[in-house]
């Protein structure tokens, strides 16, 4: 799936440019494209040390299991693969209440350090389990409560109410989030009926 | 809703505050602590670079060469029969692909229509309500070094449809 989508992307592009006389454009994309990939990643590297240190921090000092503790059963539901007292759990917990703050920044790292302990309940191997996808369609569909960039964002624009748009937009995550979590099961269980038979 | 500035204001020092003095109360050797799992970041960063470069440079060659526009156009007519403004098609199209763009768009749809228009506040919410699917997936994919995704993007693409369709909905209903 994800490498047919990619070559596509390329071709598609390129036969395009063919005929659109973009050629120059393309060249430049090529450029342009993998040196923004790498920018993003190198500003990352600061983003990721600075939570992935304090995270430590508040794994060691209980706070992650406090956490798994009080909101552990909701989210368990969400994860029946991972066993209760494993420290996925409160990684994915922390991902989501950052996510749910609008801390993107705090997100990501906490997210990718649950993704790391999911793919040691998965003996390592290469491929998403069934927790990781939840996980992702998850993070892909972003609770929010506070979108802080778009507040600002208005803020800027002038607007008389830059923070009214934080109630349209809790109702349109919770759908998208809601719709995620179904679809997410559907592809679960016709996985689990093409393996049966 | 002065309150919800604050919030975003005083969140994250009272955040940092909170792990690090519970922390020290539970006697953790708390700067030794997060030297060591602050290490891990720099490789992580960097482990996501080859997956980000593939991706980007597919979506940028497909944008730049003018193909994004094209099929833009192309579903235009048919989006604007079910009742979604043709002004926003390209901001619900480029949100899954690529987080830059997408605010970018965000930013010029809400400078020139104002942002408390009904394009504005439509822009805003769905900019606030859903994020990058691709970045999300190559990101957190690619720094645990997982390959085969499996429906993983299937099911972020289509959770994406629905957003967009409940931030259209709902705009719709409250300031329509």
């Amino acid at each position: 799936m994800v490498n047919i989508i990619w070559v596509a992307l390329f071709v598609i592009g390129i036969v395009f440019a063919m005929f659109n006389g973009t050629m120059d454009q393309v060249n430049k994309a090529v450029f342009d494209g993998a040196k923004e990939a790498v920018a993003i990643c190198i500003g990352l590297i600061s983003v990721l040390v600075f939570w992935l240190g304090l995270m430590k921090v508040a794994e060691k000092g209980g706070i992650l299991r406090g956490l798994s503790r009080i909101m552990g059963p909701v989210v368990r539901k969400l994860f029946p693969d991972v066993p209760k007292e494993h420290p996925a759990m409160g990684y994915i917990l922390s991902n989501m209440s950052a996510n749910l703050f609008g801390l993107g920044n705090a997100a990501t790292p906490m997210g990718i350090k649950a993704m790391e302990e999911l793919k040691r309940l998965n003996d390592g191997k290469d491929e998403a389990s069934r927790s990781m996808i939840t996980l992702l369609a998850i993070n892909t569909a972003s609770i929010t409560l506070i979108p802080t960039t778009v507040i600002s964002l208005r803020l800027n624009y002038g607007s008389v109410s830059p923070t009214e748009i934080v109630g349209t937009t809790i109702v349109a995550t919770a759908c998208s989030t809601a719709g995620a979590i179904l679809i997410d099961r559907y592809f679960h269980f016709r996985r689990m009926q093409k393996k049966r038979g | 809703m002065q309150w919800i500035t604050y919030l975003s204001l005083w969140i994250i020092p009272l955040l940092i505050a909170f792990i690090l003095v519970v922390a020290t109360i539970k006697k953790v050797p708390t700067y030794e602590t997060f030297v060591e799992g602050a290490k891990e970041g720099v490789s992580m960063a960097f482990s996501v670079i080859p997956y980000l470069v593939g991706m980007l440079v597919a979506i940028s060659v497909f944008r730049e060469s003018g193909a994004m526009d094209f099929f833009i156009d192309l579903l235009r007519p048919a989006l604007a029969a079910v009742g979604i403004p043709a002004d926003i098609v390209p901001l619900a199209m480029i949100r899954p692909l690529s987080g830059t763009g997408a605010l970018g768009m965000t930013s010029d749809l809400i400078a020139t229509h104002g942002p408390d228009s009904f394009i504005g506040r439509l822009a805003s919410t769905m900019q606030g309500s859903t994020d990058t699917t691709f970045y999300v997936l190559t990101v957190y994919f690619g720094a645990v070094g997982i390959k085969k995704m499996g429906d993983a993007l299937k099911v972020g693409l289509l959770a994406d449809v629905i957003g967009i369709l409940a931030a259209i909905t709902v705009v719709t209903l409250v300031f329509g």
